[in-house]
């Protein structure tokens, strides 16, 4: 049996006919032919596949694409804004936050999500490095020791907050 | 990677779903899908129809309701750890919640789905059984309460019956008592290796009851009753003594990380942190 | 997987923001980062590149998701393999019956041992005198001989459907008993190869000096078994293949996520029995390796083999748990150790067995894997008499081979663990030990008692630094007062030394030399070809430093161009830390050829002499006189005025063999505390100093040094393959197998010192794997250095919390005894 759904991706409609076994990830790669959102491990550990789900970090691997049928969907190709890099793309190239840049896009989805939901941030603040480290506990790095990626996202933190406070003056 | 094929259905109410579940001996329910979904790319679980709850309405929610608090079963574990009426009411279980998987595991995975699931390293339990949660099913004859005590039966398995599903959750407050969850993660998986979870009410400087949860040590979680007895009229001194009995009796399962030995004398450790973690909490 | 596009049935197009718009964003970003390394300009120069903290050119592809590894590709027809897998260690097959996958929806072939008999076999490069070289064939025939071992492949028209017929791929096993224990099979009768009749794989001897001698004038002999546990090098990205064959053109290309294209192309030619110069081998982007692609696999064959068959593209991605049962381990060695010393601490002799667990294959490295580890056993110590006995074991498992440091992990933890026993011993501190027998600044190049020749070092400097930035003394000071508190506070140090820059082609199985090729091309524009493919040590970046330098332009003038051996000369590939010592010194070399060139033309044009000509920002020539480079270029491709005797064309080609290896060296300082309640070990510092000699680009070398550090302390603390007695795999998902996370391991302190290589031109020597190599032991040495009023000497790894808490128990079992 195939179920006709639709998700809106990256602010785009795609329609399609799919088994209901098939998983977001897939849809995103193969349907919407965006292969962005990477496959690492089969037991939602690794976190490559992070994409944003109705504004929330969710593991593609583990959403079936029927359950995010009418949702919107947001991935890697998505996060750039008006041809701009959002901060956090910009903070991994500054402080050299990849390496083979694999695990990259969902480390970066997930990093968004930190920085839209954590406490410090929601307040204005800068993330602690424990916050950092703990809120990116769902995603695995084998290249870079995980301290460019924390000073990565400590940067895009600053750099978020600052542009708050010039939006707010 | 890949799940085997199954046929689907997305019931927009309860009583639909109950119905799917009677109509198939091979259905499972999907609430968060972060236990079974896993267990079905690895072709562990193969339904032959899947029941998802994901478009019912009304089932995700953190409510009072009287001298408890209520959740919907479809609520995340991130709603449940970011509820402010949890923090001020009955925060052990957000504390619970919060140490839950990761942040993409919790923003999808659900209480009802999770204690169905009943894995025997889950969070939920411990804090459930600590707070004496109820949990609210539904079937086809209607809807009953089942205490938490009476709720985790085994490995995976609890004494919910065949097309029966949960709809609630309610935990009461704990106005009065302090609370806590001591969690020792496995390193790989995240799951607890033993969680301890402990609701202390304290008078006049001694230990006036203690309710204590454990979870990653038996096949389902247990209440700690000879901790908890020793604990009683005890002052902060006599505590270490006390949570050495948390897993007295208890048979204690075991793998390549942690064997049932390690994991006993883990949950007598855990369990006097979390109770030492509450008395401080309340003061 | 019945997902097409509604509308046109074909995938649909990407959807994301303009291309210009997007490209010109980063470029934004990138100025902004040059900006602030131009402040440093002097004398109206830029400085050079090479020694800049340079932003990564590869960067803007891979943090917008637009770049394509293995997984990403897709061809018109394109079908997709699914392997069907061993679950016996050990097993006869009785019968494959296929009938069923074959009828299944989408499938289009099953192929098992019987179509794939004839062809080639996966290769292996050891060669030492005595090797026993199993035939390994593409697909299981007559035994399984561990989990995960490729049985069948099934190829359908989409993956769910291959995945689905592979279920239905009914195979009959006869279990055997699995050998597992690798010394146990050393004295067994049940062989993993009967053809072999002995477990035994090969045997190799270092001796030098009088070991006897040694160690009856010893004072003290101090001896250690250990334990170096079995690893997955887990790179997030599996391995992939794609495969397509033209039979009108009789081409043959692989795409394959591998460190060794030209390596692969030529045994794929052989395997499949194709003529070399009709195959052509693509790298996508390379999601990691950490040696575990440095091979050449079953699968590599299997699916050029059904494309050659079905004359359609076909597709495999290994899952993360073929990853972890079927692609190459790392480490597992067991060791006895004995080291003679005098009472001062000078070591006069060491005794070292080294028992490898092969696995049940060879892959291409795995007997030589071993052999490294009693190449460096000596680590950086001056050691008067050494025997070193290795022994290969074959077992029902995957195969061990080159695993981040491959064989040198090894050693450094083997001497590195030994000087800390022998320190303790002789009540010596663990940093004077070392100090005493270190080799001193003059005594290089210093020849080691393993017979190699260290080019350079200094490694009291490197300890020096690494002590006073650690705060040595204080936190000796800490240790102190946590002992008298009844708490275990520990220090550990690793003085390493390791081999890099592999290699010289007479100390390697294929070739340790690496090609570079220069192009100027007619725009000015400059494209590099290097056969040292790399996987995310950023390659793109510091070539094009380096050659920006040496012609006076920007590294964004300098595209590099690898991983293509239809476009790349032959090369080797990127392993062993030898990219830039190696294949940059290759490229170096080209440029400066090409340079030279340039020189003569545009003297020529000029009236000057050739070695006058300066490249300086965009121009050539004197100070009074210039070109633009262009200009230049221009005049050698119109070629209407080159000098006498200068052919037209601006290009050359390297191949450069190195006449030694590189020996890079520092110190990494480790404390940890250790809840002795529950075993639980936290780092609380880490320090290192390391020395890669002359560096490139600092940021990409820290970043080396802290993923390699991770690695290393995980190896440590987390990480081990488990098969239980039955040989069945027990950690085969990220569930079990404990990967690093973030909030698992500490923040480093790095320094660095520079004793730069005198073996190549650029003075450098590579840090691919030093962090790794250094850090395992350092760690270890801090948790043994705090159980030190217990009593515990040793604990293996890795130091799960149980483990821990279990020697606790004991050692206070025994005192109170």
């Amino acid at each position: 049996m195939t179920k006709d759904i639709k998700i809106k991706i990256n602010g785009v409609e795609h329609r399609a006919s799919v088994e209901p076994r098939l998983l977001l990830v897939h849809f995103l790669r193969e349907v919407a032919g965006l292969t962005g959102t990477h496959i690492g491990c089969e037991t939602s550990l690794c976190g490559a596949c992070t994409v944003m789900l109705e504004g929330r970090a969710v593991k593609s691997c583990t959403v079936l694409a029927v359950q995010a049928d009418g949702a919107s969907v947001t991935t890697v190709e998505g996060l750039a804004q008006s041809g701009a890099l959002h901060p956090v793309q910009e903070g991994f190239w500054e402080e050299h936050g990849l390496q083979c840049g694999y695990c990259t896009p969902g480390m970066i989805m997930a990093a968004a999500d930190l920085l839209e939901h954590s406490p410090a941030a929601a307040a204005g603040a800068t993330p602690g490095d424990l916050e950092i480290r703990e809120g990116l506990g769902g995603n695995i790095c084998r290249c870079t020791g995980y301290q460019n990626i924390v000073a990565a996202v400590r940067s895009a933190a600053r750099k978020m907050n600052r542009r708050k406070k010039a939006v707010a003056a | 990677m890949i799940p085997a094929n199954f046929d689907y259905q997305a019931p927009s109410s309860v009583e639909q779903a109950i119905a799917l579940l009677e109509s198939s001996h091979e259905a499972k329910l999907l609430a968060g899908g972060h236990s079974l979904l896993p267990a079905m790319k690895l072709r562990l679980a193969e339904p032959a129809l899947l029941i998802d709850l994901g478009r019912i309405p009304g089932l995700s929610y953190v409510r009072e309701a009287g001298a408890q608090v209520a959740l919907g079963a479809m609520t995340t574990h991130a709603a449940i750890a970011e509820s402010p009426l949890l923090a001020s009411r009955s925060p052990l279980l957000s504390r619970a919640a919060r140490q839950i998987g990761d942040v993409q595991v919790r923003n999808r995975g659900t209480i009802g789905g999770s204690i169905a699931h009943a894995d025997p390293a889950a969070d939920y339990p411990a804090a459930l059984l600590a707070l004496d949660a109820e949990i609210v099913a539904r079937g086809r004859k209607g809807e009953r309460t089942i205490p938490a005590r009476e709720f985790f039966s085994g490995l995976f398995s609890t004494t919910l019956l065949s097309g029966e599903l949960i709809t609630e959750i309610r935990v009461p407050a704990t106005t009065g008592a302090g609370t806590s969850y001591a969690k020792f993660h496995h390193p790989a998986s995240g799951f607890a290796v033993v969680g301890v979870a402990a609701v202390v009410k304290m008078a006049s400087g001694k230990i006036q009851s203690a309710a204590i949860g454990i979870t990653g040590v038996a096949d389902h979680a247990y209440r700690a009753g000879a901790a908890e007895r020793a604990l009683v009229n005890q002052p902060a001194s006599a505590i270490a003594g006390a949570c050495s009995r948390a897993a007295e009796g208890v048979d204690a399962l075991g793998d390549h990380f942690a064997s049932a030995e390690y994991r006993k004398h883990l949950a007598a450790v855990y369990c006097r942190r979390a109770v030492q973690e509450a008395m401080a909490a309340k003061a | 997987m019945a997902i097409r596009s509604r509308k046109t049935g074909k995938p649909a197009p990407r959807q994301m923001a303009p291309q210009g718009t997007l490209a010109r964003a980063p470029k934004k970003a990138a100025e902004r980062g040059i900006a602030a390394a131009q402040k440093s300009r002097t004398n109206g120069r830029p400085e050079p590149w090479v020694g800049r903290r340079y932003l990564r050119k590869e960067d803007p592809r891979l943090i917008q998701g637009i770049s394509h590894y293995a997984d990403d590709l897709r061809l018109p027809g394109m079908l997709h393999c699914v392997f069907v897998r061993s679950p016996h260690a050990y097993a006869r097959i009785a019968g494959i019956h296929t009938g069923a996958a074959r009828s299944s929806p989408g499938v289009v072939a099953v192929y098992t041992a019987s179509d794939t008999k004839a062809l080639g076999v996966v290769p292996c490069a050891g060669a030492l005198p005595d090797l026993k070289i199993p035939r390994h064939p593409v697909l299981a025939e007559g035994h399984v001989r561990h989990v995960g071992e490729p049985v069948a492949a099934v190829i359908a028209e989409d993956l769910y459907q291959a995945r689905d017929a592979a279920e239905k791929v009914q195979v009959e096993y006869d279990p055997l008993p699995a050998v597992v224990d690798p010394e146990k099979a050393l004295a067994g009768t049940n062989f993993v190869h009967a053809s072999v009749k002995s477990n035994q794989a090969f045997t190799h001897q270092l001796k030098n000096g009088d070991v006897d001698a040694a160690f009856s004038r010893a004072d003290r002999v101090v001896k250690a078994r250990f334990v170096n546990q079995r690893l997955a090098p887990v790179s997030m990205e599996t391995r992939g293949v794609v495969a397509q064959y033209l039979p009108g053109e009789k081409t043959l290309t692989v795409w394959s996520s591998t460190q060794i294209p030209h390596l692969l192309k030529t045994q794929v030619a052989l395997i499949l029995g194709v003529p070399e110069t009709h195959v052509r081998v693509v790298t996508p982007e390379v999601g990691g390796g950490f040696g575990s692609k440095l091979n050449v696999y079953r699968e590599e064959a299997v699916v050029p083999f059904a494309a050659m068959q079905l004359g359609r593209p076909v597709k495999w991605s290994e899952s993360r748990r073929e990853n972890i049962a079927a692609t190459i381990h790392g480490r597992d060695q067991i060791n006895y150790v004995e080291l003679a010393l005098k009472k001062n601490g000078t070591i006069l002799g060491m005794r070292a067995r080294v028992i490898s667990d092969l696995g049940a294959y060879h892959q291409l490295l795995t007997p030589i894997i071993p052999t490294l580890t009693a190449l460096l056993i000596s680590g950086c110590y001056k050691i008067g008499a050494l025997q070193c006995d290795v022994v290969g074991v074959f077992t029902n498992k995957m195969a061990t081979d080159a695993y981040r440091g491959a064989g040198r992990p090894e050693a450094t933890y083997i001497i590195e663990r030994m000087v800390d026993l022998a320190a303790r011993e002789l009540n010596l501190d663990p940093a004077e030990i070392r100090r005493r027998n270190f080799p001193k600044p003059r005594e290089y190049p210093f020849a080691t008692i393993t017979g190699i020749t260290y080019d350079s070092g200094n490694y009291e400097n490197a300890m020096k630094k690494a002590l006073e930035l650690a705060g040595y003394s204080r936190l000796r000071a800490r240790q102190k007062d946590a002992w008298k508190r009844g708490k275990y506070y520990g220090v550990g140090l690793s003085t390493y030394v390791e081999i890099c820059a592999m290699g010289p082609s007479t100390a390697m199985p294929a070739g340790g030399w690496e090609s570079g090729t220069v192009r100027v091309e007619p725009t000015g524009k400059i494209t590099v070809l290097t056969g040292a493919s790399p996987h995310g040590q950023g390659q793109e970046t510091t070539f094009a430093q380096i050659v920006a330098d040496i012609f006076g332009l920007t590294p964004d003038d300098v595209n590099i161009v690898h991983g293509d051996t239809a476009a790349v000369p032959y090369g080797i590939g990127t392993f062993g830390s030898r990219a830039t010592a190696v294949g940059g010194t290759a490229m170096y070399i080209a440029a400066q050829k090409v340079k030279a060139k340039m020189a003569a033309i545009a003297a020529h044009l000029l009236g000057e002499k050739a070695a006058a000509m300066n490249f300086s920002a965009g121009r050539v020539g004197t100070k009074k006189k210039s070109l633009g480079f262009g200009e230049v270029v221009g005049a050698a491709y119109v070629a209407r005025n080159l000098p006498p005797g200068v052919e037209p064309g601006l290009e050359a080609t390297h191949f450069f063999e190195p006449s030694n290896f590189t020996f890079p060296f520092g110190t990494h300082v480790v404390s940890c505390e250790v809840d002795a309640e529950t075993g639980h070990i936290r780092i609380d510092k880490y320090v290192a100093v390391d020395d890669c000699g002359n560096v490139i680009n600092p940021l990409l070398v820290e970043g080396q040094i802290h993923g390699g550090i991770v690695q290393g302390v995980s190896q440590a603390l987390f990480e081990e393959v488990i098969y239980n007695e039955d040989g069945q795999l027990v950690t085969g998902t990220l569930m079990d197998y404990s990967m690093p996370k973030a909030a698992q391991v500490p923040e480093f302190i790095l320094e660095r010192t520079c004793t730069p290589s005198p073996v190549n031109p650029m003075g450098v020597k590579g840090v691919g794997e030093a962090g790794t190599i250094a850090s395992t032991p350092a760690v270890v040495n801090a948790v043994c250095d705090a159980l030190r009023p217990l009593g515990i000497t040793h604990i293996d790894m890795p130091l799960k919390p149980e483990k821990v808490w279990r020697a606790i128990q004991q050692a206070r079992a025994a005192a109170a005894s």
